[in-house]
Order: structure tokens, then sequence, then C-alpha cells
């Protein structure tokens, strides 16, 4: 299978839904880039470089920058769902949700139900999450969280280039409004995608590594990290499952419980700050259903309740680092 | 309005202090000595120092994501700024907010802004400070051509008519947002005309040159200060550098990047003051001089100073006292 990277993945899908499906339209600031300019338009692709090519292989009718403006780019996008497109509309970056919040959480979310089921609203917002770029308190936070508690909204954490591809393409072809949450530090992650369409369900968790001891659930940028730690930990005898359920909503609950089931013990890895979390919702989701279950109390490992810091020392120390995700791990373990 | 010997040398020293400024940010950024990204003012000194030369530490402006001409021309202290920028512990936000997120209350200097369009709903709040404690005072949002296409920045307008405030709205028209030219982005005929829509006054000037900047500000100024409501100035200028260090800015051919740097604010400036028998060459020397000295100690001070300790200040000032 060709290797190919996280952001190639999710290039790689957009073009692909494109191509099969004259409904689907791209919709977002500089997506294309160099409107109006001196020079050509097209060379942008996005500030990641996640839609290159597509304005060249689509054109302007279909690939539409806008002017910054947040609300209406969103509400726009839900508007053009009701009414029969399947936009696939960009948020720069998540933090830029403060501006147009209400458009996906008032609006977009609530339309079908509102609507007595009458409304299908099929666009797709994706956006480009997480700490580490020393890019500060509005530029480098989650917020799935956020996301996940609107009923009606689903929202999708890739962790992988292959989940990439197909959950974008399952989002795209989804009925309903979904929140695509790109992390920005696994854009370079390379791994193998297969070059035709697939789909990769959502609420399905992927299971990256069996393991009898503890259960490691971890969302996005959190998987190769949780990994690493149960791979070093496998070699001194703690034998981690790791789970990665892909997407927070809908949340493959069951694929926990059962892990849970077997190994007792439980870690859940969420770059969020702690509180209403990922984290504190699976802790909470396995506390009421699997009480009998658990041998150990639950360990959550998140960010502090602080916004995200600038300096490289305070962000290394706010982002859940392998230490700390094994320093719980073994204190899970060993708890009697 | 004739400005005085020593307006004018600090006029030029703030211009040159900004260049020389963003010249090392630029320097020090591609030695991997500021982490995160800066986005900087190059080219645009003239608007950030005409705007804020009549203004006191106890007026106030919001700035954007370009913000570090706004705060020197705001008076705030380079050394301060360079470490913030380079993420260390004496910065004026302790490290915590960096390039996009310098502050300075104390010098009525409310935020660098990493939102677009932030500001000046910000702004309308503090002119309505201004206007309930009858300071006399005013506040000024500076906003690009991109961030004037945010919705923040339409209610910002209409509600500063609305109530009066003296605030005032400084439109900094580069060209472009991010990568995308303002004739694409802005629908109406022009930014000024969109915004005398609202209901406020809105002068166009050339915001490569400092003294048409200024004399328009005193209007706004006289206008904000009489309690004549909100005013708006759309200052026409040019970034010499990409929306980021590092841009390769296939959007932008270098023949209009040329045409941009012929219009350079501070040679202009300097032509201008010696030519009319103002200042002498002598005089604009010594001022480079000190400010290279005082932007070459900054840097010193910057790369010698320690980083922030996490187990001291990661969880401090969340809240008034954190629990
Ligand atoms: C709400 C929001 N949307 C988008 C961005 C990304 N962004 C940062 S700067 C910028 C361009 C702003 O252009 P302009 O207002 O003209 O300011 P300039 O960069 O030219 O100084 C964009 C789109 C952001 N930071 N915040
Ligand atoms: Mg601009």
């Amino acid at each position: 299978m060709p290797k190919k990277t996280y952001l190639q993945a999710i290039n790689e899908a957009v073009r692909s839904e494109m191509k099969r499906d004259p409904r689907v339209i791209v919709i977002g600031e500089d997506v294309a880039g160099g409107q109006g300019g001196s020079g050509e338009p097209g060379g942008v692709g996005s500030v990641f470089g996640q839609m290159k090519g597509i304005y060249g292989e689509f054109g302007p009718e279909r690939v539409i920058d806008t002017p910054i403006s947040e609300s209406a780019i969103i509400g726009a996008a839900a508007g053009a769902a009701l009414t029969g497109l399947r936009p696939v509309a960009e948020l720069m970056f998540v933090d830029f949700v403060g501006v147009c919040f209400d458009q996906i959480y008032n609006q977009a979310a609530k339309f079908r139900y509102m609507f007595g089921g009458h409304a299908t609203t099929p666009m797709v917002i994706r956006t480009a999450a997480g700490a580490g770029f020393r890019g500060a308190a509005q530029h480098s936070q989650t917020l799935h969280p956020l996301f996940t508690m609107v009923p009606g909204l689903k929202v999708v954490m890739p962790a992988n280039p292959y989940d990439a591809k197909g959950l974008l393409i399952e989002a795209i072809r989804d009925d309903d409004p979904v929140i695509f949450v790109e992390s920005k530090f696994l854009y370079g992650m390379e791994g193998e995608v297969p070059d035709e369409s697939y789909r990769v369900p959502f609420g399905e968790a992927n299971v990256l590594r069996e393991g009898e001891d503890l259960t490691i659930v971890a969302f996005g940028a959190m998987v190769p990290r949780a990994l690493q730690v149960a791979n070093a930990l496998a070699k001194e005898g703690v034998d981690c499952e790791v789970i990665d359920p892909r997407t927070t909503s809908p949340l493959d609950q069951q694929t926990i419980l059962e892990s849970v089931e077997r190994t007792g013990r439980l870690v859940v890895v969420d770059e969020s700050p702690p509180r209403c979390s990922l984290a504190a919702d699976v802790a909470s989701i396995v506390a009421e259903q699997g009480f009998r279950l658990l041998r150990a109390p639950i360990r959550k490992v998140t960010c502090p309740h602080t916004p995200v810091p600038f300096a490289p020392q305070l962000e290394d120390a706010y982002m859940p680092s392998p230490a700390r995700i094994e320093e719980a791990v073994r204190a899970t373990v060993g708890f009697n | 309005m004739q400005l005085s010997q020593d307006e004018l040398k600090r006029a030029y020293r703030r211009m040159y202090m900004i260049r020389t400024f963003e010249e090392r940010v630029v320097k020090e950024s591609e030695q991997g000595n500021i982490p995160g990204f800066a986005h900087v003012y190059l080219g645009q000194e003239a608007s950030a120092v005409g705007v804020c030369h009549d203004l006191t530490d106890e007026d106030y402006i919001g700035s954007t994501h370009r913000g570090h001409g706004h705060c020197i021309a705001k008076g705030v202290d380079v050394r301060g700024m360079m470490l913030e920028i380079m993420a260390k512990a004496d910065g004026l936000c302790g490290g915590k907010g960096g390039s996009m997120h310098i502050a300075d209350l104390k010098k009525g200097m409310l935020g660098a802004n990493a939102i677009v369009g932030g500001a000046p709903p910000i702004a309308v709040g503090a002119a309505l400070t201004q206007k309930y404690l009858k300071t006399g005072r005013v506040a000024v949002a500076f906003t690009g051509d991109g961030a004037s296409n945010q919705g923040t920045v339409f209610e910002a307008l209409n509600m500063a008519v609305v109530l009066k405030v003296p605030a005032i709205f400084v439109f900094e028209n580069n060209g472009y947002g991010e990568h995308t030219h303002v004739s694409y982005a802005c629908g109406a005929p022009s930014i000024a005309e969109r915004v005398r829509g609202f209901g406020l006054p809105c002068e166009v000037a050339d915001g490569m040159d400092f003294f048409a900047v200024h004399e328009a500000m005193r209007r706004a100024l006289e206008h904000a200060r009489g309690g004549n409501g909100p005013y708006a100035l759309e200052l026409i200028s040019h970034r010499f550098l990409g929306h980021f260090i590092g841009d390769p800015q296939a959007y932008r051919l270098p023949h209009e990047l040329e045409a941009a740097r012929a219009q350079d604010p501070i040679p202009k400036f300097r032509r201008r003051v010696v030519d009319a028998g103002l200042l002498q060459d002598a005089d604009l020397d010594l001022i480079e001089r000190e400010v290279e000295a005082e932007v070459e100690a900054a840097v010193q001070a910057g790369l010698a100073a320690p980083p922030p300790d996490p187990a001291k200040s990661l969880t401090t000032d969340v809240y008034k006292t954190y629990a």
C-alpha cells in the first residue's frame, strides 16, 4: 500500500469526493488563496496545504475563497447544506469557532430536530486543532469537548493517515453536520493509505494494541503518545490495551467497556483542560456503567485548567506528555 | 500643523524603532530564538506612529496579530516586548502571551489579538468607559483590511455610533488579508465607503506618510474628544514582507512589492524634514544609532533571560487567585 501523510490523506479524501459528487464544494479562507492579488490564484490551498491543488482541479465555482467572516462561512455552509449542496467548510484554526459558534450550535446542529426531522444538513467543518506549536492561547486549543456536548453534531478526531482519509470520506457522505478535527501535530505523520476511496465508519473504535493489564483510551494527537508509552511499558511486562475511539460523537462506549471488563483499569488521555473533557466523559461512562469492573480508580491525563501558554517550557508542561501518561499507568497498575 | 523638533524626533525614533525591532525579530526568528510565528509590521511604520503620536498613556489602543508596531508607537518598552516575544519569564506577559498577545495596560495597550476582528468591540467598551467616566480620552481599534470583513467589526462600528462613544477605528489597508487581496474580499467599492454607511465619518489617508496619517488622526481626535462620537480612518499601506515570516508570497508579484518599497515611509520622512530644514541628517543619524543600540540591548537581554518556570507560573493568573 502506498505511504502518505495525514495531510495528503485529507487532500485525497476531498478530491475523491468532489469527483464523485458534484454537490460537494469547498469553502473557507484561502482554501485557494491569491484571489484578487497580482499573482495567480490557487497557490495556497489552505494554510497548512490541506487543500493544495484542489482549486486547480475543480476551479473557483467549487473551491470558494471567502472574506475573513467565519459566521458567514459556517452559516453559508449550513444554509447550502440545508438546500442541497454538500459543503466542506474550513475553519482555519478551531480556536476561531468563538466567532461563529452560533451558526454551528444553534443553527446547523439543531435543524433536523427543531424542524421535526424534516431537515438534512450534510456539511463538514474541517478545522486544525492542538497545541505544541508555540501558537499561544488563541491558536492552540483543541475544543472537541465543546462540540461533543452539542446534540446534533458528529465529531471526528482522526489519529492516523488511514483514518483521516476514510473518516473524511465518511464525513462528507454523512447527512448530518460533522466537525472534522484535524490534528496539526499529525499533519506530517506517514502511514499506509490506499489510493482508492474507502470509508471508516463513525462510532467504531480502533484498538491499536491489545493488552490485559490496563486500558488506555486516547484521542487524536494523544493516540501515538499513548501507544509509545504502552510499547515502552510492554518491555517491563506491563501490558496495556490502547483504544482510539476515532469519533467522540458518536462514541464507541462498548469497545471501551469491554476492554475495561478484561483489564479492570483505565487511563484516559485527552489534550484538553480536565473539566468536562473527553477524559471526564469517558471516566463518567465507565464509572457509571462499569463500576464493578474497576480494580483501581480511573486516571485522567489532561492539560491543566488554564489557557494554552506561549513559552515552550510552559506549553510542554501543559501538554499531556509521555512521562505523565506513563506515571498515570504505573500508578493505576500499582493500585491495590 | 507644524510639529516641534522634539516631536519630529520622537516620531522618527518610533518609526525607526519599529523598523529595527521588526528586522531583528525576523532575524532572531530565522535563527530559532523566537518560538512560534510572528507577523511583522515592516513597511507600515508611519501608520502606527502617526495614529499614536498624540495619544497619551491614558488613551487606549486595541491591536491585531501584527501588533509590534502598535506597541512601539504607543510607547511600550521594547525590552519587555523582546523578552515576551522570546518567551522569557520577565517578558511583558511573563512569557504566557507571546508576539500575538503582547499587552501593556499601563501604556493603554489593550493587547495584540490573534483573533481577527477581536479588538474593535473591546475598543468600543474602552471608549464607553471614557464616556462614562468623562475622562476625555479615546480608544483606538486597529483593524486590517482582511479583518474589516468580520461581523464583529460591523457590530462594533454600529454600536459605537449608537452609543456615541469616543472610539476611533483605524483600518490599515495593506492590500492583503493573508493571501487574499482586498479587492476580492471587500464587496464595497472601498472600506471607507462601507464604514461611512454605518453613520460615522471615515477619512482615507496615505498610510505610508507619517504626516498624512498624523493630520487625519488629529481630526479624528478632535471629533472624538469633542463628544461627537466615533471616527474612522482608512490608511492605505503596504507590508514589505509576507503574511508571516517565511511566506513565499506567490500571490504577490515582485513588481508590486518593488512599488511598495519605493514608498518606504522612513526615508520619505527623512527627506521631508531635512529638505524643509526642520531637522538635520545628523539628528536623525544619531537617533538611528541610539535605536540600534537599544534594540541590540533588548535582544541581548532576551537571549540571556531565563524562561518561565512551569512550577511557578503554569497555573497562575487564570483567575485573580488560582484555586
Ligand atoms: C477569527 C480569525 N480568522 C482567521 C484568522 C487567521 N488570520 C490571521 S491574520 C489573517 C489575515 C488578516 O488580514 P488583515 O486584517 O488584512 O491584517 P494584516 O495581516 O494584513 O495585517 C487571518 C485570516 C484569525 N487569526 N482569526
Ligand atoms: Mg491586510
